[in-house]
């Protein structure tokens, strides 16, 4: 260390126990903050004004129940994709691609209107559990791949995910442009009422305070989905063998763990949760195939489950925050605001890290001498 | 289809991946992953043209583009390396970060115009050589010469230099190179930022040389994560980074070609006559990046090659290594 001739000096040391819950939080915040600090004087230098993005920012997004509404609208597939990237973290399998998964979901859901399967005037309980269904086995196949190909050839997951990703946008293409375009336009015809997903709206008769509100029954999904990967996590042997392989491979190896058969198990799972989250988007909110239904929910999902320190629970708060960033962002300038605000959100989130696994002391170095 | 064509664009697109490739494996052999390449080639993209147009000096955007890239490496490089966090979140950030201040910065920039590019030029002699001659010295971009000179170079200074053995011994394992008085926090702050201003210069070769512009994300389309997969292949070995950079190069460049005649090899040409395939066609570099890590991960098992040993591990003086 060079010679700082500064009448303290600053020392980290490595903390021994965990650090309280509140201190956590603290840090979180923190971090959030530094993080809107930097975007703004990055937003600053670009020709913006910081505070009135941020203001703009929290109005439009939190300002009335309305857009409260299209707040939730947005959290709910980053809630879904936040979990499952908190499902591979948890195990230290970096599904990178969540994004892949969910254009896969929403395939899937929609091959189940537009493929002709059904009658156009099928009920809403024949569509909506075949929908969900067809979009979670999209998910989870395409999170197979990854999983098998780790397991098997010990393929670094991160990349292949992320190939994944790629190649599902032009899969998802191919379909939009070519098989179900509707009339020339890049995108299939609008699916039958009944095969929407039920809103808040659609009971405005009954309830009045309810109308022009556009939160969907994907957020009861979401919030099952929450239940269910907490239960599965900390509640259950399987969820007991995801965390041990991911603290310790070593010693889950040595208790008889079947690394392997997670890895799969675990990708599958991880994109299934991706895989309803673009069903519930295309049945809930675009209702129809078409290219841009994803704001990079599946990066935000990355973000949202490191944020929420893997924590089931609070993925659900995570995600209205950033729901919040890109439902507010669309309008903002320059547009690429809310991406970089996630980078430096999350940039700023693991150098915190180190506050929690160090104690930081500044020692008095003028008595010494 | 003129197939020297394809070949020589190929060659060019795959300069691009050389650039990427080559600085991740410096970042690699020290023991530092960094999965930001993307983001550091879309910065170094951005400042690249925005710098050429400002100034009208090409030479300069690549200069720019070179620091930048390499600055915003160092922000990996101390999470990483001083603050010891997880390499594998960092780097997303990075990718994330990069990405964004890059669509922040590069606002408007899609409508700047023509700008002076990187000059191309025929080697005088070698390109009178058959077959080798068209597709590698005539007409290239400046930068695809430079890729010639920087892969041999790379190889040397890696494998036979002292520098190049204190970078393996980080790599490998740095208790031992630390006892030896090599300063691992350093030599790793350093081929990050080799590696981040590599990636910027792959960066400045697509928006000053290869395609020319810029055009938010779409300017890399994703090749920065092809690059950090084909280190995986070449496994950490410049030379087998440059081979699959040009494989790779010259398969972006089929794609794009394969559809335009009407014939394919005296049949009808399918992706003529249903342009609706080329999604497939799209696909392909994606899967084959997919497909190499499963061949090159299969070799690697047969020949008990590997990562540098310490890849991916924080060093913390005074803890028990490895």
């Amino acid at each position: 260390m060079p010679d700082f001739a500064l009448p303290f000096r600053i020392k980290a040391e490595p903390r021994l126990d965990t650090p309280p819950v509140w201190y956590t939080w603290f840090v979180s915040f923190l971090a959030i903050a530094v993080a809107l600090f930097l975007g703004g004087i990055v937003i600053a230098l670009a020709g913006g004004d910081p505070i009135r993005s941020y203001i703009h920012i929290g109005k439009a997004s939190f300002g009335s129940w309305g857009v409260f509404s299209d707040t939730m609208v947005k959290a709910i597939p980053l809630i879904l994709v936040g979990l499952a990237c908190t499902v591979a973290f948890r195990m230290k399998l970096w599904n990178i691609g969540a994004e892949g998964q969910f254009f896969l979901g929403a395939f899937g859901a929609s091959a189940v209107v537009l493929s002709g399967i059904l009658p156009e005037d099928a009920s809403r309980w024949v569509y909506i559990p075949l929908m969900m269904a067809a979009g979670i086995v999209a998910g989870a196949l395409w999170g197979f791949i990854p999983g098998y190909l780790k397991a098997k050839y010990n393929v670094n997951e991160i990349i292949s995910t992320l190939m994944l990703n790629y190649i599902a946008i032009a899969w998802n293409n191919f379909f939009i442009f070519g098989v179900w375009s509707e009339g020339g336009f890049q995108m299939s015809k609008t699916f039958p009422r009944n095969a929407w997903l039920p809103r808040l709206a659609d009971y405005a008769k009954e309830f009045p305070a309810l109308r022009g509100l556009t939160t969907h029954l994907g957020l009861a999904f979401g919030l099952v989905a929450v239940v269910v990967v907490w239960y599965v996590l900390y509640r259950s042997r399987w969820g007991y063998e995801i965390r041990l392989i991911g603290d310790n491979p070593q010693a889950a190896r040595y208790a008889g763990v079947n690394i392997r058969r997670n890895t799969v198990l675990v990708m599958m799972f991880s994109g299934a949760l991706a895989g309803l989250a673009g069903m519930s988007e295309i049945s809930g909110v675009v209702h129809r195939l078409q290219g841009a239904i994803s704001p990079g929910y599946g990066f935000t999902g990355i973000i949202v489950a490191w944020l929420a320190k893997l924590n089931p629970f609070a993925v659900v708060l995570v995600s209205i925050f950033f729901g919040a960033l890109i439902l507010a962002g669309r309008e903002i300038q320059p547009s690429g605001v809310p991406k970089m605000i996630q980078g430096i959100i999350l940039v700023s989130l693991i150098a915190s890290d180190y506050l929690l696994r160090y104690r930081i002391r500044i020692i008095r170095t003028t008595q010494e001498a | 289809m003129d197939w020297i064509v394809i070949l020589q664009a190929g060659v060019a697109s795959g300069t691009v991946l050389l650039f990427a490739t080559l600085g991740e494996i410096f970042a690699e052999r020290s023991g530092v992953l960094n999965l930001g390449v993307e983001g550091m080639m879309l910065i170094g993209a951005m400042s690249a043209f925005s710098v050429a147009v400002k100034t009208g000096d090409p030479w300069m955007g690549v200069l720019v583009a070179m620091l930048a890239a390499g600055l915003l490496s160092q922000i990996h490089a101390f999470i990483t390396v001083t603050l010891q966090a997880d390499q594998v979140v960092s780097g997303l950030a990075l990718t994330f970060l990069g990405t964004g201040l890059s669509l922040v910065l590069g606002e408007g920039l899609s409508k700047a115009g023509t700008v002076a590019l990187l000059p191309a030029f025929s080697i005088p002699l070698l390109s009178r050589i058959p077959l080798l001659g068209p597709v590698f010295f005539t007409d290239q971009n400046v930068m695809v010469y430079l890729g010639y000179l920087l892969t041999p170079m790379a190889w040397y200074y890696i494998n036979y230099t002292r520098p190049g053995m204190h970078l393996r011994a980080v790599g490998e394992h740095p208790a031992a190179a630390d006892t030896l008085g090599i300063n691992v926090y350093r030599l790793r702050y350093f081929y990050v930022f080799v590696g981040g201003m590599l990636a910027g210069l792959a960066g400045a070769t697509i928006s000053l040389a290869i395609s020319p512009g810029w055009f938010s994300e779409l300017t890399t389309a994703g090749q920065g994560w092809i690059a950090v997969g084909l280190v995986i292949f070449a496994q950490w070995d410049p030379v087998r980074g440059a081979i699959g950079s040009y494989v790779f190069g010259a398969l972006r460049r089929l794609i794009l070609d394969i559809q335009g005649p009407q014939t394919l090899l005296w049949f009808a040409n399918p992706f003529y006559y249903n342009p609706y395939w080329g999604f497939f066609l799209q696909m392909l570099p994606y899967a084959f990046t997919v497909i190499v890590l499963v061949l090159g991960s299969r070799e690697a098992v047969r020949k008990r090659l590997g990562a540098p040993a310490a890849l991916g591990l924080p060093y913390i003086r005074g803890e028990r290594g490895l």
